[in-house]
């Protein structure tokens, strides 16, 4: 029925005003704004006018190079070694501070590896920034697969018919309802080195055998946590969606899948999972993109450290943008990680495609 | 091949029972249909058969086994659901193999009885499609495929033409009979529609409320039904239900009449009546003949004429205020408000004992 109101296309617009006007805001606007600032010089606050300065803030962040070091010889040619037996090499610093080398100029080494006797070393104009690229794709490669896999395990699960499942149900949902600030400070307590409950559990299932780690203090295990709590964390979200698709498969397709006398594993390999394939596209790519945005669990457990092991690409955004002030920076590096979902969420779509 | 035989079987879900004691014989090779109104327990009792519902008491034995506590699988039961239940992301071809894929058969043994299942069914060249692409007759028809192909004892059909269209339903309803003279197997089939029901059967089970109320051939339920409810259940339209009052019984012949129906001797009688009582006199519109208004046992006004060419159906109202049907098997056009007499014969005509 078309009345007045839904032929109106002025009403329409004005109802649509506000949430327009908010999206565009605080997404649009600030979404082209960072595309701009990362071709300037643009600081939070500063005397100075901005200047554009093209792809520098890129080349700042994304600089690589790899030299190669000849080990120290002595007067006969052979090659020094230190108390260890090591092969001493100079320093990276005689190349990078070297007027010969201005290609490398403030380059720090990232890390280096040993083919015979010359040593090879990576050397990147930002490494914290390297740093934080690959804890944010170790996250996503680990935080994707295992969180996704257990949300359909649990969501097999209470998707049975049994008397009281809606308590499960609440249950893995409740961390989601949570603030992940909140679910943050709890954890922090909960990893602590000295008193921690995690330390206390071990140590009670092991009959006082286990030797407290401090988790979150530990360069080794602090990331490894930080992935164990946030797949704890979002998992239940996860399980209602599968749920959900889960919920649109036809009964009378597990019938005749009965009938023609599939056993569990082969129901779920021929019924369960293709019907569920829409799903898994979506759940895939949503914690692909929540994983990206990894921020909150850091900001609060670690800022960081120690020694950069939790560094991550949007918490390094952040940091820099307003904590250095350096707004073209930070938009740099949000530009970065754009392109990058934009181009996992594109191979993941091609990958997944309907053949 | 095998015989399926129901002793005293009972279904209750909690407190509600849903079938209260089955008996029911049907012999290798029959095809015997479930029939009755909705709810009345006659998908309930297939899907026991098949082994998707619990038995709750009673015994069920397929070719002499009891398969009470059996999953589906070992009973040799082969089923197509109305909904065809055939697997949306599988071509036809995977989705006819399935059973075989199950349980892991060689390649080669798969294509030969997927093929056979397919030229059986005249759809070979529907192979390859995905059921997105198919009409919902292919799509039955795939279903029924599947079901061939791993050669079950015992095939079942539940409601297998309520989603297709009328003209659909005519074509299906046919070749399953073919199949069934083709293959030669035990069919059990459900449906609510009479029509498919007295085409297809061998012998007919009719339930209401979870009790058998009568099995028997199509013709013998027509020409003989045991109760008021197969009766009027079986045959379009309904058989006529008069209240009559019996005056005379003697040999098993009852003098009947109303108000608006002459006094006439019905040798059908299906119920023991006494004399004295109310009975039901039933007649199927069929039988009904139009003559003059003092003419014929019963007298009445046309309410209404249906010409549907080789057919007409008359709405007559009684003068004791009650409606009958007749059917006349000629196009004829009897105007509303004129005065009718109906005759009919008394050998076709049915006493019983109990009133609707």
């Amino acid at each position: 029925m078309a009345s007045k109101l839904t032929r109106s296309t002025g009403a329409g617009w004005a109802f649509a005003l506000p949430g327009f006007g908010l999206i565009a805001l605080f997404i649009i606007v600030p979404f082209f704004f960072a595309f701009g600032l990362s071709l300037t010089n643009q600081r939070l606050i500063s005397p100075n006018p901005t200047e554009y300065v093209g792809f520098e803030n890129y080349r700042d962040l994304l600089s690589l190079s790899v030299i190669t070091l000849e080990p120290e010889r002595d007067d006969s040619g052979a090659v020094i070694r230190d108390e260890d037996g090591e092969i001493e090499y100079p320093r990276v610093r005689t190349i990078t501070r070297s007027d010969d080398f201005p290609q490398y100029r403030g380059m720090r080494e990232w890390f280096r590896w040993q083919s015979a006797e010359t040593a090879r070393v990576v050397i990147a104009s930002d490494v914290v920034f390297m740093k934080a690229l690959v804890n944010t794709l170790m996250f996503v490669l680990v935080v994707a697969p295992v969180q996704g896999g257990l949300a359909l395990i649990l969501a097999l699960l209470i998707n049975q018919k049994l008397r009281g499942i809606n308590i499960y149900r609440a249950i893995y949902f409740m961390p989601v309802v949570v603030s992940i600030v909140v679910v943050s400070l709890l954890w922090r307590f909960i990893y602590d080195g000295n008193d921690g409950l995690l330390n206390n559990l071990l140590s009670a299932i092991t009959f006082g055998g286990w030797q407290p780690v401090d988790w979150l203090g530990n360069p080794d295990t602090a990331l490894g946590s930080i992935m164990a709590m946030s797949i704890w964390q979002a998992v239940g979200f996860h399980m209602v969606i599968w749920l959900s698709g889960l919920q649109t498969i036809s009964p009378t397709l597990y019938e005749a899948a009965e009938i023609e006398g599939a056993s569990k594993w082969q129901t779920f390999r021929y019924v369960t999972w293709p019907g569920l394939r829409n799903t898994a596209v979506l759940v895939l790519i949503v914690i692909t993109m929540q994983a990206f945005a990894l921020f909150a669990q850091i900001d609060v457990m670690t800022n960081g450290g120690p020694l950069d092991s939790t560094q991550t690409v949007v918490f390094q955004a952040v940091e820099r943008g307003y904590g250095k002030q350096d707004i073209s920076g930070g938009s740099t590096i949000s530009v970065i990680l754009f392109l990058l979902v934009l181009t996992i969420s594109l191979i993941q779509r091609w990958l997944t495609r309907e053949k | 091949m095998a015989d399926v035989r129901l002793k005293n079987v009972r279904k209750s879900f909690g407190a509600v029972d849903v079938i209260n004691g089955v008996d029911i014989e049907v012999e290798d090779g029959e095809f015997v249909v479930f029939v009755g109104p909705s709810g009345c327990g006659k998908s309930t009792l297939l899907r026991m058969i098949a082994g998707l519902e619990d038995i709750t008491s009673g015994t069920l034995s397929i070719g002499g086994t009891v398969v009470n506590e059996m999953p589906p699988k070992e009973r040799g039961v082969g089923m197509v659901f109305q909904t065809y239940a055939i697997f949306p992301h599988m071509t036809v071809r995977e989705n006819m193999g399935f059973g075989l894929t199950i349980a892991r058969a060689g390649k080669e043994e798969k294509d030969r009885r997927v093929n056979e299942a397919a030229r059986i069914l005249q759809m070979e060249h529907l192979l390859d499609r995905r059921p997105s692409q198919l009409s919902g007759g292919q799509r039955q028809r795939v279903a029924i495929g599947r079901a061939i192909v791993r050669k079950p004892s015992v095939f079942l059909f539940d409601e297998p033409l309520s989603n297709l269209d009328a003209a659909l339903r005519m074509d299906m309803r046919m070749e399953i009979g073919k199949l069934h003279q083709q293959l030669e197997a035990t069919m059990i089939y459900v449906t609510h529609d009479q029509v498919e029901a007295m085409t297809l059967a061998d012998k007919i089970v009719v339930l209401r409320d979870g009790e058998v109320m009568q099995v028997g051939t199509p013709m013998e339920l027509y020409h003989n039904p045991a109760n008021l409810f197969v009766a009027g259940f079986i045959g379009a339209p309904s058989m006529n239900f008069l209240s009559v009052d019996v005056s005379e019984v003697a040999d098993g012949v009852a003098l009947v009449s109303n108000p608006s129906l002459d006094p006439v001797r019905i040798g059908s009688v299906k119920q023991p009546v006494a004399v004295g009582h109310k009975a039901t006199l039933g007649i199927r519109p069929q039988y009904l003949h139009p003559t003059d208004p003092d003419k014929g046992m019963l007298h009445g006004t046309v309410a209404l004429t249906e010409r549907l060419g080789a057919e007409t159906i008359v709405d007559v109202a009684m003068k004791d205020g009650t409606k009958i049907i007749a059917a006349l098997s000629e196009d004829r056009m009897l105007d509303p408000g004129t005065e009718i007499g109906l005759t009919f014969d008394t050998e076709q005509a049915h006493l019983f004992a109990e009133h609707p």
